[in-house]
């Protein structure tokens, strides 16, 4: 009696293992009809948004997706510039008061409704917290007043001059959202952008699709993308060659394994991974101590063993992606030089080097990666420093916030406005004054440029403010590391953007 | 007659054991190169006879690391052995003595402690005191009491009946010098037999916490940490996977098969 | 009756304290969850205004209290980092790390029982010595070794597996299969080590006993004297064996989920922790504990079911 049981027991077996070999096949098949007119992508994605509601988000990979989905007065360009979007066109007054902007016609909303200079007023409104008390963003203290005159235009007055002022109008600081909308922006996000947002699974993935009305009459290409959460690159390579995935980002010493099937894309981040360290706490509160460490350091070995050599070397904090902003030579300012490093560390009084610690977050491998380089170059020249990691949270709250740390790494994602990525320098900014650098000349400079209308004068301002964040030896800025894309060898259209978006609007079959 | 059996899993789990403690002993002094030394240029090097166990991404010698890894295998082991057995003997070993109410609500407490998966509570344990060899060790060693206590316990209770000590109780020695002289002698072997599975148990979670990120963290080198290191190139460069894993296997191994030695050794004499 | 009663006040009692445990030990966690969801480009302003209206400026007591009061009205709270309800997250989740329990179940005692048996009968042989010393060397692999290996050598040669990801029952059943059947292989593994013995050596016992003895010289055939009384009479320790390795199955998908990316409890934990995501943590950690009691509840009265002389008292 019992022998039959074991005998059903292994037909069972038998029989999954022939609906396996079955099953194989049948995938198979599917693969091969479904890619030969590509109308939807499945786009890989390292974690979850922060918000769906773009006013409460602000995590640089949300936006990747969502700059999809939401637009603002103007919308990021390839090049690091802005162009109009649901603003045709703009003016400003000869004091750099009052910008005046005109809506474009026919902008309407994913729900269908057509964008109102009520609308831009309220996403201005909830923004800065008007009449609420319960601001959003300070990126708009700066602003008096917002205007409807009529209902095609939008003033915004401006208590005083700021050159910066329309890098802040894209859909990553101010993107323009429907009234009508207003309690479920965080479940149901409604925008205008070239995608629809259809629905968002935590952990698993978020669905948009195209948005039929757009604006613009030729884009986008595909019906649908959708973003696919996985946190380990292993298993998303295997997606990518198992035909799961479209797009992932890969590591850089995997790229052989990619190369050969797939479309390779190396995209500059405009990031700065930089060691930092605590200018306020001794040692590194006396320059010669800062420049040792710049000395000690040899970024291109960081470079190769923590990016296999996929990364852009940096002298200050700013990405060369940031064109004309660049400031070009500061890469070798400090040459990597044991001795000069020890000299340096002598002269100001630690022949024998010291002890330090070496804080970093736990939630990406790259620092311990980079950590553990820097720790033996600075072994070189007598400084042991310990590596203590951190969770993430532990390290946002204690290093970042409370600023209870010798020395940090991290990678600070860049901006479209060369502004926000170098004011994190200036003294009186302690929320994000990470090192707490404090340096008058520099204070003054960024002051002044806020002011400066003229371009020309604008970038020699920003140039010299990078030499100064070098020459202070303010951290030592490695590099900005390049996102590596395999992408499936059917699709063409990739865009890089100089920050983190990654734009499905002119994503399309090739041809 | 049968001819005296052999002693199969206490000889070759002493042999495995003795084989790793003489590693660790001699990577205090010797390893091939430098454990933490970074040649980014020597990186991901297959097995050769200058790299027994090829190198790293960084281009660390795999062996040098791996014998330095047994340290913090080792160390990590001890501190949750010793944690799980103190605590679990004194806890066990009260409550089993005293009995009534109060054994009845240490064991609910530690019933409750156990029916919880014990990874989160090591994972919320880590994540108050921070990662760290030594916070690692004691999170785990706060696990093991649990299971440990339950040993001693019931122990204690099958002596507290015999007759010795209830002799011993009649003529007024005292509680302590009762526990610790005579109970505590007799329930001797259970308690090695658990302290080495616990040593066991202890290695296998120290290398799934640090795979999770929560262990051991670098430079320290950790057969768990490179585990979970060797993650991504699983196939372009499998020994980076299998040097630590396998190593990490044998050592477990080792303790499993003591604690059965014993376990025949013990159960032999007491027929 | 009284049973009954007494063992669910324990489960209550037992829920409450770990309830109070999270909560005290996420009293001590740094770190704040609006904070590590913004990330460092987070505004003041910005970090403010979220708080007030996720609660999340209110002390920390005043929280738990409400969560606690949402509790008795069967509502576990909403998730700060997902913006959605905590039962609906572990709802969606809870196919995924079932399916993966129940399937290492169903390893486990698909190979446990006909193997324990084989060696029982084969007591001091090589074959018996073999599997002994096969089934150690199952207890000391770190499972997420055999995982990674798993990948390495299965999951990557054929098309049947998914490795990394989770295709959902509703969508293909072969293809949740391919995707669920090496995890729980990998979950699976060790615990046939430790159940493989169990079912051994309770065999072993009873077939020392006299009645096995008498039932032999009176000619019953051995697969009957097996099957029909060892087998049944060995049960007991047996199901205390599975009761014990259901929670153990439980904790290993925490891990085994990381190593195959798959979308379960044991993930969401852990992205929950780091987040610090209360209202989650706690759901899933009494959820969990909840489990764990009732299985343990369950394995209580199939002892009085599998043996009469057992009377259900505490």
């Amino acid at each position: 009696m019992r022998k039959r049981w074991i005998i059903f027991a292994s037909l069972l077996i038998m029989s999954l293992l022939v609906s396996a070999c079955s099953g194989s096949s049948q995938k198979g098949e599917k693969g091969e009809e479904g890619k030969s007119e590509i109308k939807e992508m499945s786009v890989r994605i390292n974690s979850d948004p922060d918000f769906l509601d773009p006013h409460k988000a602000e995590a640089s990979l949300t936006f990747r997706m969502m700059l999809n989905v939401f637009e603002g007065l103007f919308n990021p360009s390839p090049d690091g510039s802005v162009e109009p979007a649901i603003a045709e066109k703009y003016q400003v007054s000869d004091d750099g008061l009052v910008y005046t902007f005109t809506l474009r016609d026919e902008v309407k909303f994913h729900n269908g409704d057509p964008v109102t200079v009520k609308d831009v007023k309220y996403s201005f409104d909830r923004l800065m917290g008007t009449g609420t008390g319960q601001p959003l963003s300070s990126d708009f203290v700066n602003v008096e007043a917002v205007e409807t005159p009529d209902d095609k235009t939008v003033v915004m007055k401006l208590k005083k001059p700021d050159s910066t002022f329309i890098y802040r109008l894209t859909a990553e600081q101010a993107a323009i959202i429907p009234e009508s909308n207003d309690a479920n922006q965080n479940t149901k996000p409604i925008g205008t952008g070239s995608f629809k947002f259809v629905e968002y699974n935590p952990e698993n993935n978020l669905i948009i699709e195209k948005n039929k009305d757009y604006w613009k009459k030729d884009v986008p290409y595909l019906d649908k993308v959708t973003f696919v959460f996985q946190s380990d690159n292993q298993s998303a390579l295997l997606s990518l060659q198992g035909g799961q995935l479209d797009l992932t980002d890969i590591p850089a010493h995997q790229k052989a394994e990619v190369e050969k099937n797939f479309t390779i894309i190396e995209q500059e981040n405009n990031s700065v991974f930089l060691l930092g360290f605590n200018n306020e706490k001794k040692p590194f509160s006396d320059l010669k101590v800062r420049q040792a460490i710049n000395y000690a350091i040899n970024k291109d070995e960081i470079i190769e063993g923590a990016f296999s050599g996929y990364a852009t070397k940096l002298g200050s904090n700013l990405s060369p992606i940031m064109g004309k902003y660049y400031k070009k030579g500061l890469e070798d300012y400090y040459p990597a030089n044991v001795e000069k490093a020890k000299q340096l560390l002598a002269e100001a009084g630690y022949p024998d080097g010291f002890k330090t610690t070496l804080t970093i977050s736990s939630h990406a491998e790259l620092y311990s990666d980079a950590a553990q380089i820097a720790v033996e170059q600075l072994k070189k020249v007598g400084i042991t420093a310990e590596i203590k990691v951190v969770e993430w949270a532990k390290w946002l709250e204690d290093v970042y916030g409370k600023r209870d740390y010798e020395m940090t790494m991290i990678d600070f994602t860049g901006k479209l406005d060369p502004y926000k990525i170098l004011s994190r320098y200036v003294s009186t900014n302690k929320s994000s004054n990470l090192m707490n650098f404090n340096n008058a000349e520099f204070d003054k400079l960024m002051a002044d440029v806020v002011l400066e209308t003229d371009e020309a004068k604008q970038i020699a301002m920003y140039q010299q403010a990078q030499e100064i964040l070098t020459k202070q030896a303010a951290a030592v800025f490695i590099a900005d590391y390049k996102t590596l894309w395999g992408m499936n060898p059917k699709v063409e259209g990739f865009k890089s953007y100089p920050i983190f978006y990654m734009d499905m609007a002119h994503m399309k079959p090739k041809q | 007659m049968k001819r005296k059996k052999i002693n199969l899993n206490l000889l070759v789990g002493c042999f495995v054991l003795l084989f790793f403690l003489v590693t660790m002993v001699v990577s205090f002094f010797y390893t091939p190169y430098d454990v933490n030394a970074i040649a980014v240029s020597n990186k991901l090097q297959a097995p050769s006879s200058a790299h027994w166990f090829g190198t790293d991404p960084f281009g660390r010698d795999i062996l040098s690391r791996i014998m330095a890894g047994t340290q913090t295998a080792f160390f990590v082991g001890s501190v949750v052995t010793l944690i799980g057995v103190v605590f679990g003997t004194l806890i066990g070993g009260f409550a089993g003595y005293v009995g009534g109410w109060l054994d009845e609500i240490i064991m609910r407490a530690i019933d409750a402690l156990m029916a919880f998966p014990g990874i989160i509570l090591a994972i919320m344990i880590v994540a108050v005191f921070g990662t760290g060899t030594l916070n690692t060790a004691i999170a785990l060693g706060i696990l093991a009491t649990p299971g440990i206590a339950r040993i001693a316990r019931s122990g204690f209770i099958q002596n507290k009946q015999l007759e010795y000590v209830s002799a011993a109780k009649s003529i007024g020695v005292h509680p302590l010098k009762i526990i610790f002289r005579e109970i505590l002698p007799n329930i001797y072997s259970p308690l090695i037999v658990a302290a080495s599975v616990a040593f066991a148990i202890a290695l296998l979670a120290e290398a799934s916490l640090s795979y999770l990120g929560l262990g051991v963290q670098p430079p320290d080198p950790s057969l768990g940490r490179m585990l979970k290191e060797s993650q991504e190139y699983l196939t372009t460069s499998p020994w980076f996977t299998l040097a630590p894993g396998i190593t990490i296997t044998l050592l477990v191994l080792g303790f499993y098969m003591l604690s059965n030695g014993i376990r025949d050794l013990t159960d032999h004499r007491s027929k | 009756m009284t049973y009954v009663v007494r063992r669910f006040l324990l489960l209550v009692v037992t829920l409450i304290f770990i309830s109070v445990i999270t909560f005290l030990v996420f009293q001590i966690l740094p770190g704040d969850p609006v904070r590590t969801m913004l990330g460092p480009d987070a505004d003041e302003a910005q970090v403010e205004t979220l708080k007030q209206q996720l609660g999340l400026d209110q002390p920390g007591h005043v929280q738990y209290l409400h969560l606690v009061e949402g509790f008795f009205q069967g509502d576990m709270g909403d998730s700060i980092r997902f913006s959605r309800p905590v039962t609906g997250l572990i709802m969606e989740r809870l196919p995924i790390t079932l399916s993966l329990a129940v399937i290492s179940l169903i390893i486990v005692i698909l190979v446990t029982i006909p193997l324990g048996i084989f060696s029982a009968k084969r007591e001091k042989k090589w074959s018996d010595f073999f599997l002994s010393s096969f089934t150690q060397l199952g207890m000391a692999v770190p499972t997420f070794f055999v995982g990674m290996v798993l990948i390495l050598f299965i999951g990557m040669s054929f098309q049947f597996f998914t490795t990394g990801g989770y295709v959902p029952w509703s969508e293909s059943i072969t293809g949740a299969i391919g995707s669920l059947i090496l995890p729980a292989l990998t979950i699976a593994l060790p615990q046939i080590a430790i159940s493989f013995r169990y079912v051994r050596n309770a065999i072993l016992e009873q077939s020392k006993l006299d009645y096995v003895r008498t039932a032999r010289g009176k000619g019953v055939s051995e697969a009957i004297v097996i099957y029909k009384h060892v087998l049944r009479n060995s049960l007991i320790p047996v199901v205390t064996v599975f009761g014990l390795i259901l929670a153990e199955v439980i904790a290993g998908t925490i891990v085994v989920e990381q190593v195959f990316s798959l979308p379960g409890i044991g993930r969401l934990l852990i992205t929950a922790v780091s987040y610090r995501d209360f209202p989650v943590v706690q759901g899933i950690v009494l959820y969990i504990a909840l489990v764990v009691v009732v299985i343990n509840f369950i394995v209580d009265i199939l002892y009085a079911v599998l043996d009469p002389r057992i009377r259900l008292k505490s």
